[in-house]
């Protein structure tokens, strides 16, 4: 899960939430949360920029020499050669330069494939079989190395499983927007807690059980029902509200939402922060990536229109609005990606 | 009621669609009576804006009637004869408070799209992409208006379609490109583009203290109305050298302000314009910029650069060192409209000017895709087009007709 902590939190440690049973926010999270990176500056790290620069090594020798790297390694097609090279080069400078390497590790595994297959043919051949042998030797070693990088890359993004909550990957997201509104308004608004399904996009209905506790219902992924009860934790009026989960209902989750006051009366900076573990654990969490509605996304999405309903009265639409003839295309794009 | 539709490069339908309703409390509905086509819909029609979906309704310059106003709408009421900004703007945003309507926050529904191009989203536009909010256009019968409580302007009776409609783009569009200027007494204005922004843009730079203003383009029938109208120098770029012309004109310093009314589809002659059609066809670059980088190289030292033109993504060879190395101001925006209508409305019920100058054509909605095709060719001389879409039968009677018009049927 790329979470963009640093991007929005400006790298600070989001703040424990000890009343989480047994979660560590810091400990989990996105792969580019603080700690995260310093963990994953020993040992892994070290190998898959190791990937990296072999890839770019090899890369180049075949673009720069293919009848050499042929003769080498018992092929004939200098030009497939070239080929070759070219994808190693590419895949080298993804792992290196891309904050997210794990598809390129990947790529390495798909190519690496195929290289074997093609040895395989060469090494099916008569003449130099020697050498095909043992570029095959090779070549199955570098993959052995980048399955376990990738592997170990795209676990670690997943995130890891809580203790006592099994199955299930823990996410740490902040976001926030600037509206022109006072923090006492927004506070206001965000308080009373039947407003909050008009911005909520999957938010169904909340209901006050009594000072602290309140009754949310959701619609999850595939269409999936969620209730859950919430307990307030922290409610200074004006500045702050912070929430958990009383249940565990498969949408365990706690938060805050901060009004912070912006500078020379330019409105106030609404800063939602959520750490939760996303429905039906890590296959759930791509299936809702899948369908473009990332949590990131969605609480960006949400604060929009909260952002949209306090300072204009309502939220911009066209659904409904007339169009001439759409492909289905259209159709769909309209329905999943575009237009709230 | 009858639209006209995208459905393609060059691929225009005018056909049936269902009425429009109201979707919002701040929304109105209205019937409109007069239409138009912008260069920026050329931008459209031949394929260069992203962010369009076959089936979307385009147009973005009308006025009409209200027929329908939503709850919150307490400014209007039914039968109110109003004319429309092309931006749609909240009014209660930081930018809408600061009188940056084209950058409005709340308007945008697909914004988080548009921030995937440039980072953060404008105010979302009638009929120009999903892009910028995928709202449907006012090239048809009807329209609806989202917060029609701050854009759409009463126009007073006495003043006809044609001589208010142009206050829903190209004539707030040219006076703030020229607006942004700076002009301060004695200065020359060099306008690249003579289509009706560029026209505008002349006219405006004229209103504002311009000492001279140079009118830039390559058709005859354009520059002629530059210099009738807005008594513009001319240039014709395929026959001179702008750049030589421009030094020789201005005692070698350049003009202290230069305005690129001319956007994506710029066209040049010699290597530079092979390069970037070239280029823009094998989608290396999205637009294509030869008047913008003729004013920034010509503009004095210190000058401002203004451009109303509309660039959508990427553009190459920009030469930067200009700006930096003579001290340039480069100043741009879709034009926050609201801020104009009112004093400009005032300057023509005053007579100072008479936006309804630039009309050449008046078709019938029907027609529209052939005015496209008039307009982005160029033919009959043709600079803008109105489109009347309650026009059975042709309407526009002779006299109605002004010099250089033509009704075609």
């Amino acid at each position: 899960m790329a979470t963009n902590v640093t991007q929005q939190g400006l790298g600070r440690s989001p703040p424990r939430h000890s009343d989480f049973a047994g979660l560590e926010p810091g400990s989990a999270g996105g792969r580019h949360s603080p700690r995260r990176g310093l963990a994953r500056l020993e040992g892994a790290e070290s190998l898959e920029r190791g990937l990296g620069w072999f890839s770019i090594g090899l890369g180049a020798a075949a673009v720069a020499a293919p009848r050499a790297v042929c003769w080498l390694s018992g092929l004939r097609s200098p030009s497939l050669m070239r080929l070759f090279g070219t994808r190693e080069v590419a895949a080298g400078i993804g792992i290196l330069m891309q904050r997210d390497r794990a598809p390129w590790l990947w790529s390495r595994v798909v190519g690496d494939t195929f290289d074997l297959a093609v040895l395989s043919v060469a090494l099916a051949r008569r003449g130099r079989r020697g050498r095909a042998a043992a570029a095959l030797a090779a070549v199955a070693g570098v993959t052995a190395l980048d399955v376990l990088a990738a592997v170990r890359l795209t676990g670690s993004r997943a995130g890891r499983t809580i203790p006592g909550v099994s199955g299930r990957a823990d996410i740490y997201l902040e976001r926030s927007i600037a509206v022109s509104k006072s923090p006492g308004e927004c506070y206001r608004f965000w308080r009373s807690f039947e407003n909050l399904p008009r911005f909520m996009q999957s938010l169904e209905s909340v209901r006050q059980l009594d000072e602290r506790r309140s009754r949310w219902v959701a619609k999850g992924p595939m269409a999936a029902r969620l209730e859950w009860t919430s307990e307030i934790t922290a409610d200074r009026p004006g500045e702050e509200l912070a929430w958990r989960t009383l249940d565990d209902s498969g949408a365990a989750n706690a938060g805050s939402v901060k009004f912070e006051a912006a500078p020379a009366g330019r409105g106030t900076i609404v800063r939602v922060s959520l750490h939760y573990s996303p429905l039906g654990g890590t296959l759930g969490a791509g299936l809702v990536r899948l369908l473009g509605h990332d949590p990131q996304s969605r609480i960006r999405e949400d604060l929009r229109r909260f952002k949209q309903v306090i300072e204009t009265g309502e939220i911009a639409t066209t659904r409904g609005q007339p169009t001439g003839r759409r492909s289905l295309f259209g159709r769909v794009t309209q329905q999943w990606g575009l237009t709230s | 009621m009858k639209a006209n539709v995208w459905y393609g490069r060059e691929r225009l339908r005018v056909e049936n669609v269902p009425d429009p309703k109201i979707l919002n409390p701040r929304d109105a509905i209205v019937r409109i009576t007069s239409t138009a086509i912008c260069g920026s819909d050329l931008h459209i029609f031949d394929g260069y804006i992203p962010g369009m979906l076959p089936g979307d309704i385009l147009g973005h310059e009308f006025m009409g009637e209200v027929v329908e106003v939503g709850p919150e709408v307490r400014n209007l009421k039914v039968g109110d004869r109003v004319v429309n900004p092309f931006p749609i703007s909240c009014g209660a945003c930081f930018f809408c408070q600061q009188s940056l309507y084209s950058l409005c926050e709340n308007s945008n529904p697909n914004a988080w799209l548009a921030e995937k191009l440039w980072g953060h989203s404008p105010a979302g536009l009638f009929g120009y992409s999903h892009l910028l909010g995928g709202y449907a256009g006012g090239q048809a019968q009807y329209a609806r208006i989202p917060f029609a409580d701050v854009g759409p302007l009463k126009v007073p009776e006495n003043l006809s379609d044609e001589q208010v409609l142009f206050l829903s783009d190209v004539f707030p569009t040219g006076y703030m490109a020229a607006e942004q200027c700076g002009i301060r007494q004695g200065d020359t204005v060099a306008v690249w583009g003579c289509g009706p922004v560029g026209l505008f843009a002349i006219k405006s730079a004229r209103l504002l203290g311009a000492e001279r203003v140079i009118a830039i383009d390559r058709f005859p029938a354009r520059l002629r109305k530059a210099s009738q109208w807005a008594e513009a120098e001319t240039l014709n770029y395929a026959q001179v050298d702008v750049a030589e012309a421009l030094e020789v004109m201005t005692g070698g310093r350049g003009p202290d302000a230069c305005i690129d009314a001319v956007g994506m589809e710029g066209h040049a002659h010699g290597a530079f314009g092979g390069y970037d059609r070239l280029k823009q066809a094998l989608m290396l670059e999205s637009d294509r910029p030869p008047a913008l980088r003729q004013a920034l190289t010509t503009c004095r030292n210190g000058g401002t650069v203004s451009i109303p033109g509309v660039y959508g993504g990427f553009v190459d060879k920009i030469p930067f060192g200009a700006v930096v190395n003579k001290a340039l101001t480069v100043r741009s925006g879709q034009t926050h409209v609201q801020r104009y209508l009112k004093p400009l409305l005032e300057l023509i019920e005053k007579g100072s000017i008479d936006p309804s100058f630039v009309v050449t054509h008046r078709l019938r909605l029907e027609d529209a895709p052939r005015g496209y095709r008039m307009f982005r060719d160029k033919q009959d001389s043709c600079i803008k087009v109105v489109l009347k879409p309650w026009a059975d039968v042709p309407t526009v009677e002779a006299d109605e007709v002004t010099e250089s018009g033509r009704i075609l049927h």
